[in-house]
């Protein structure tokens, strides 16, 4: 876990804030809700979006648009020019080794569906095994019960501990040779737990079995390098990375989604159609049926292009010494229990109040414009596993400030005295 | 909407000790209202004789609000009949999703301190949850959820 090590000692040494140099970036962040300044602490949910994506996706609008991959005019060169742009920007962003294992989806869980119907559907069959942990959200759970449910195959869970660890011996054990596949998210989006799916990917692989990465807590957060991971497929979308909703890639090792088969058909994904047969396009744009989101993969593109110019290093180190700073201030509360305590964390705070359902502290905080997600974080499991029936996150960005933190301290004392 | 008109004291003093709170015996009607939203949990039971409920309770998992909702709930049905409960049940809703004028007649009295929750459209599954379990156990609906396509809360919430 180079990545996490990188973090804890980063940690000892002050950084800066970031927020002083790029909270102005973000207009949105000049709101009032409710007569107070907003406090967005609801970033793992979706982040906001940097007047420089916002700019590129109206220069698209205004000056590029027309469908792609279709037409030999000027504007349809110009938006299939943009639109392949932004997949090498995916590309180079999470180091793909070729731009065409990268797939457009509508985000994270179309992703995972894809991989499901497309390598799933094919691959798998009845008596099957598929493991996936305690710590995934519904879009990394669901998919996957649907194609065991229909093959016949069944799930394996590996399980947690009481800090939010996954028990990596108890994953281990899991593996026979019935085990075909592993749905493994790499952040927990619920207690921010970062999973060690390096050597995880590596002992499946030493198993003969492919392993699928949710990334989309984790890609917002810290260098995402799929070359050095060596994992099979990896899946995060553009609005949790200050680009548009609606828009998200599947990275798949080109070997692993040329054997697969196509998950939907329609225009773009094919290279010949007659009545009696079709056959598929190339790789990626087989898995890209039809007209996608093209505003938005540009707008993607912006996004990764702002990410990098800070440095997603600079931004891990930064969100972790607000996540140290938040906890050393919340821990300190009489009555506030964090849920999920390993040390290798991303700045994702998931915290209780006794005698408080999550929900009216969602709604009293939000009284302080203060943004923070209550409830279960489509992660019924994890929730059942603590024995609670939701928390409240606060997620933080680059843009939050410890300002910003001390503010959510003074809603937490003021909803207690409410409650007292 | 300020933070007063839905935390109030009468609020927060029912989420404390909630009235009717527990298990009832011998209870002829029974139901069980869920939000999988947020997970709260409504168990109600009902002793009825003949067109009165004469005794209530319920217990389950719950925010401020709904617990508060359940409380007041129990504490205003119990000795009225079913035709005064459908009432109030009809009232609430419609206070609630804010297409209720108090100023004008109606049967909530004290229950008009949920009247906030109408600028909370995220909150007011969580105030009507009670009634809608009420209503479920008085037509012997075993279960019910704010999510189901033929729930009447949906349809209270899209009028909001």
């Amino acid at each position: 876990m180079k990545i996490v090590d990188a973090l804890l000692d980063m940690n000892t040494s002050p950084t800066s804030e970031l927020a002083a140099r790029y909270r102005a970036d973000f207009p949105i962040l000049n709101l009032k809700v409710n007569d107070k300044p907003l406090v967005y602490l609801d970033n793992a949910a979706s982040s906001q979006m940097p007047q420089s994506v916002i700019d590129r996706l109206i220069r698209y609008q205004t000056t590029q648009h027309a469908n792609i991959h279709r037409a030999v005019h000027y504007l349809s060169e110009i938006a299939t020019r943009e639109y392949e742009t932004a997949r090498r920007t995916l590309q180079h962003f999470i180091n793909a080794r070729e731009d065409r294992e990268i797939i457009f989806t509508s985000g994270t869980t179309d992703a995972i569906n894809l991989v499901m119907h497309g390598y799933g559907r094919k691959f798998i069959q009845s008596g099957d095994e598929i493991i996936l942990t305690n710590l995934e959200h519904h879009s990394n759970i669901v998919p996957w019960q649907m194609l065991a449910e229909e093959k016949g195959a069944t799930i394996r869970v590996v399980p947690i501990n009481d800090a939010g660890e996954l028990l990596v011996d108890e994953y281990e054990k899991l593996f026979n040779p019935r085990t075909r596949f592993v749905a493994l998210t790499h952040v927990s989006n619920a207690l921010g737990t970062i999973n060690p799916i390096k050597s995880m990917i590596a002992f499946a692989h030493q198993q003969g079995v492919p392993v699928l990465i949710d990334g989309a807590q984790a890609a917002p957060h810290m260098k995402v390098d799929v070359q050095d991971l060596d994992c099979d497929f990896y899946a995060f979308s553009g609005h949790k990375l200050c680009g548009p909703t609606g828009i998200g890639i599947l990275y798949g090792k080109a070997k692993l989604l040329e054997s697969m088969q196509p998950f939907k058909g329609g225009g773009d994904m094919i290279a010949s159609v007659t009545f009696e047969k079709t056959t598929y396009n190339t790789i990626p744009y087989k898995f890209e049926a039809g007209t996608p989101p093209i505003a938005a993969a540009i707008g993607f593109g912006a996004a990764i292009e702002y990410l990098s110019k800070i440095g997603l290093d600079a931004i891990a180190a930064y969100e972790h010494e607000l996540l140290n700073y938040a906890t050393e201030q919340i821990i300190t509360i009489p009555g506030v229990h964090i849920i999920g305590n390993t040390r290798t964390k991303v700045a994702v705070l998931s915290f209780i109040i006794d005698g408080v359902h999550p929900h009216d502290v969602g709604t009293l905080l939000n009284q302080e414009g203060i943004a923070v997600r209550t409830g279960h974080h489509c992660a019924q499991p994890i929730m059942q596993r603590f024995k609670i029936p939701a928390t409240s996150r606060a997620s933080f960005a680059f843009y939050n400030t410890k300002a910003e933190i001390n503010t959510l301290v003074e809603g937490i004392h003021s909803i207690q005295k409410v409650f007292s | 909407m300020n933070l007063k008109s839905i935390y109030q004291e009468v609020i927060l003093d029912h989420n404390r000790k909630p009235r009717n709170y527990g298990t009832l015996d011998n209870a002829n009607h029974h139901a069980v209202g869920h939000n999988p939203l947020c997970g709260d949990r409504i168990d109600l039971a009902l002793h009825v004789e003949g067109e009165h409920i004469d005794r209530i309770a319920f217990h389950g998992e719950s925010c401020a609000i709904c617990k508060a909702s359940a409380s007041m709930m129990t504490a205003t049905v119990k000795g009225k009949s079913r035709s005064e409960a459908e009432t109030l049940i009809t009232e609430f809703r419609e206070m609630a999703v804010g297409n209720l004028d108090l100023s004008g007649p109606h049967h909530l009295g004290r229950l008009a301190v949920f009247a906030g929750v109408r600028d909370l459209p995220t909150r007011v599954k969580c105030a009507i949850l009670p009634w809608h379990t009420l209503q479920a156990a008085l037509n012997s609906n075993a279960i019910v959820s704010t999510e189901t396509a033929e729930d009447s809360i949906h349809a209270a919430n899209s009028k909001a």
